[in-house]
């Protein structure tokens, strides 16, 4: 897999490659913050370890039921948006109508029962998750891709263009952008509004599970192993305008590819990236606090 | 005397017990607990800190876990390399922690609300490996074993009760500064800030002043905190300082109660006991289905449990049990105003 680029240029060619394919990953964790952030104002600081959640749903399915990978990822991504609209439900809905600081701090405490329970399930060892697509590299005129990591970015730009074509030609995505918008309005002509951010949760639940499904066999799956993509996720989406699903997907590629570069040409760059990921958020937030489509914001999703 | 005689009997009371049991603690249990206790002074030091940001500015933290490591760090680099006696580099752990949450301030004072909460977690994440990465310098994970501090000769105490007056005792000056910075003008200027920032700004508040000087106090406090953390356990280690120990400080805090005086001191006493007593418990029973209980899932059940039933922590419940207490007689103050969440947003 690990073929040494003969020259600096396919080098950097490939790395920037790499770069997308983890990109894409941020990209749709960031798209599931975004969703969320729409919905109520709120950034969702679980949504990293749902995520991990779900994997790990993905890993005993796969390891002790024994069902095939196929099976498993729609039926992980089934459960994901269940667990979601279940998570809204039962611990978001009580605190609706809260200030926002008071919501942040709920899902920091969903944070910290979603990661000790999987701690208290699963343990706290790293575990090999399988990926689909084989490791074998294709030969693009001398830049050396590997298939999985095509894989990922297919997948990744299948589920973008689900969630955009969800939102724009069906009634449910149509209510859901209308409730976002104007929640008032959106009840007196029979959109129940509450429902729809249930929907919402689970969406963001489902899109975080293929995230997770696609990041672990890279990263190896532990309890804390979505901390780091949250963070890159984060600031995927402050660079995109964190009300932008456009700018979410250019945002986590920009990043994916930032931080490839920095892990390479950087020394210790590769510990470095979670500094990285902050520089990043501070400053966007500093130099373009709207991000790069903030703009934007008008068309809410 | 005169300021003493304002107070009420109860808190006399209850200030006079106070100070008994926590010169009792180290006389009546073993070592480890008297150590348990001194980690308590710490914890309740750097929710101090944490309060005056997030309790009374209304500022949103989660990074004041950061702000510790680069208190204990400095204290363990200055005693484990230039050998700087462990006492001394308590100050300027602190002035080096303040600097640092003042320079973090300063682009921080334009975030606020969510921004505020995203920048300072991804300072809470990028904190373990940073020090792991400059590992000639900090010694990486396997972390910096500091000598250990002893008691002075004079004192005849054991060197866990000398930590432990120590600490309790650096931990009831930090309390009496940060209530007098409550109470004067700056405190005043925090909280018209948390409650509205447009009108705090109307009345003449400097948002941008204010806003760095509370994280620069607030950092200040993590920086004690974290010095004395370090010198406690005569070690320090990256993964100390990891999110969790952020995420710890803030359900400490909420529990305690949000802009409380006292919260910190409840709040200290959850961020040691809880762990402590959940791992004791060891295992969650479900008929025949068992659970290695994690303190996280009860870090995380509490903090739900609180924000719902008593949303102004523990302190909120008490004080809303003098105003019953009071109020048969006078009108409930609102200073206590324990019905409404603490933190608004504008």
């Amino acid at each position: 897999m690990y073929l040494a680029a003969t020259d600096p240029v396919t080098a950097l060619v490939q790395q920037v490659v790499g770069g997308i394919a983890s990109g894409a990953v941020y990209a749709i964790l960031a798209l599931a913050l975004v969703l969320i952030y729409r919905a109520m104002d709120l950034a969702n600081f679980a949504q990293g370890e749902m995520a991990m959640f779900s994997t790990f749903i993905a890993y005993s399915l796969i390891t002790t039921v024994h069902l095939s990978y196929w099976v498993v990822f729609p039926l992980t991504i089934l459960i994901s948006f269940a667990g979601g609209v279940l998570v809204e439900r039962v611990i978001i809905r009580p605190f609706e109508g809260n200030p926002v600081i008071t919501l942040v701090i709920v899902t920091l405490a969903l944070f910290n029962l979603v990661n000790g329970t999987a701690g208290a399930v699963w343990g706290y060892i790293q575990k090999p998750f399988p990926s689909p697509f084989p490791s074998r590299p294709l030969d693009f005129a001398g830049v050396f891709v590997s298939v999985d990591k095509l894989g990922v970015l297919a997948v990744c730009l299948v589920v973008l263009a689900a969630i955009f074509a969800f939102f724009r030609y069906t009634k449910v995505g149509l209510a859901m952008r209308a409730a976002a918008l104007y929640p008032e309005s959106s009840q007196l002509v029979g959109v129940r509004v509450s429902w729809m951010l249930a929907l919402g949760w689970g969406l963001a639940a489902a899109v975080g599970a293929v995230a997770g499904m696609m990041i672990a066999p890279i990263t190896f799956l532990d309890p804390n192993f979505m901390q780091p993509i949250l963070l890159f996720a984060f600031a995927a989406a402050v660079l995109g305008g964190i009300e932008s699903p456009v700018g979410a997907l250019v945002g986590g590629v920009l990043v994916g590819v930032l931080l490839a570069l920095v892990g390479t040409y950087i020394p210790g760059g590769q510990n470095l990236r979670l500094a990285f990921g902050l520089v990043v958020i501070v400053a966007v937030l500093l130099l373009r606090p709207a991000g790069l489509f903030g703009r934007a914001a008008v068309t809410r999703v | 005397m005169s300021r003493l005689k304002g107070l009420p009997i109860p808190v006399l009371i209850a200030a006079g017990l106070g100070a008994v049991v926590l010169f009792g603690i180290p006389l009546v249990t073993d070592t480890f607990f008297t150590f348990l206790f001194a980690n308590v002074a710490v914890y309740v030091i750097a929710l101090m800190g944490l309060n005056i940001l997030t309790g009374y500015s209304g500022q949103i933290s989660l990074g004041n876990g950061a702000f510790m490591a680069v208190g204990g760090y400095t204290t363990a680099l200055l005693v484990h390399r230039l050998h700087v006696p462990y006492l001394a580099t308590i100050p300027i752990a602190g002035l080096v922690t303040g600097l640092f949450g003042f320079l973090f301030g300063f682009p921080a004072l334009r975030l606020s609300g969510i921004y505020l909460a995203l920048a300072t977690f991804a300072l809470a994440l990028s904190v373990t490996p940073v020090i792991n990465n400059f590992d000639t310098f900090t010694e990486g994970h396997t972390g910096i074993n500091m000598k250990p501090a002893h008691a002075p000769a004079i004192l005849q105490l054991s060197d866990e009760q000398w930590l432990y007056f120590l600490s309790w005792g650096i931990a009831a000056v930090m309390f009496i500064i940060s209530w007098n910075i409550v109470r004067s003008s700056t405190g005043r200027a925090f909280m018209a800030i948390r409650d509205s920032e447009t009108a705090a700004t109307a009345s003449g508040v400097s948002l941008s002043y204010y806003k760095t000087l509370a994280f620069a106090i607030s950092a200040l406090f993590s920086g004690v905190a974290g010095a004395l953390l370090a010198i406690v356990a005569a070690y320090v280690n990256p993964d100390n300082f990891s999110l969790q120990l952020s995420l710890n400080l803030l359900v400490g805090l909420v529990v305690g109660g949000l802009g409380f005086r006292f919260g910190p001191v409840i709040g200290g006493l959850v961020v040691v006991f809880l762990p402590y007593y959940s791992e004791k418990i060891a295992t969650i029973q479900f008929s025949s289905f068992s659970l290695p209980a994690k303190p996280d899932i009860f870090n995380g059940i509490l903090l739900l449990l609180i924000l719902f039933f008593a949303p102004s922590g523990v302190m909120g419940l008490i004080m809303r049990g003098f105003a019953l207490y009071n109020g048969r007689r006078t009108a409930v103050r609102s200073r206590a105003a324990p019905a409404e969440p603490v933190l608004e947003e504008k």
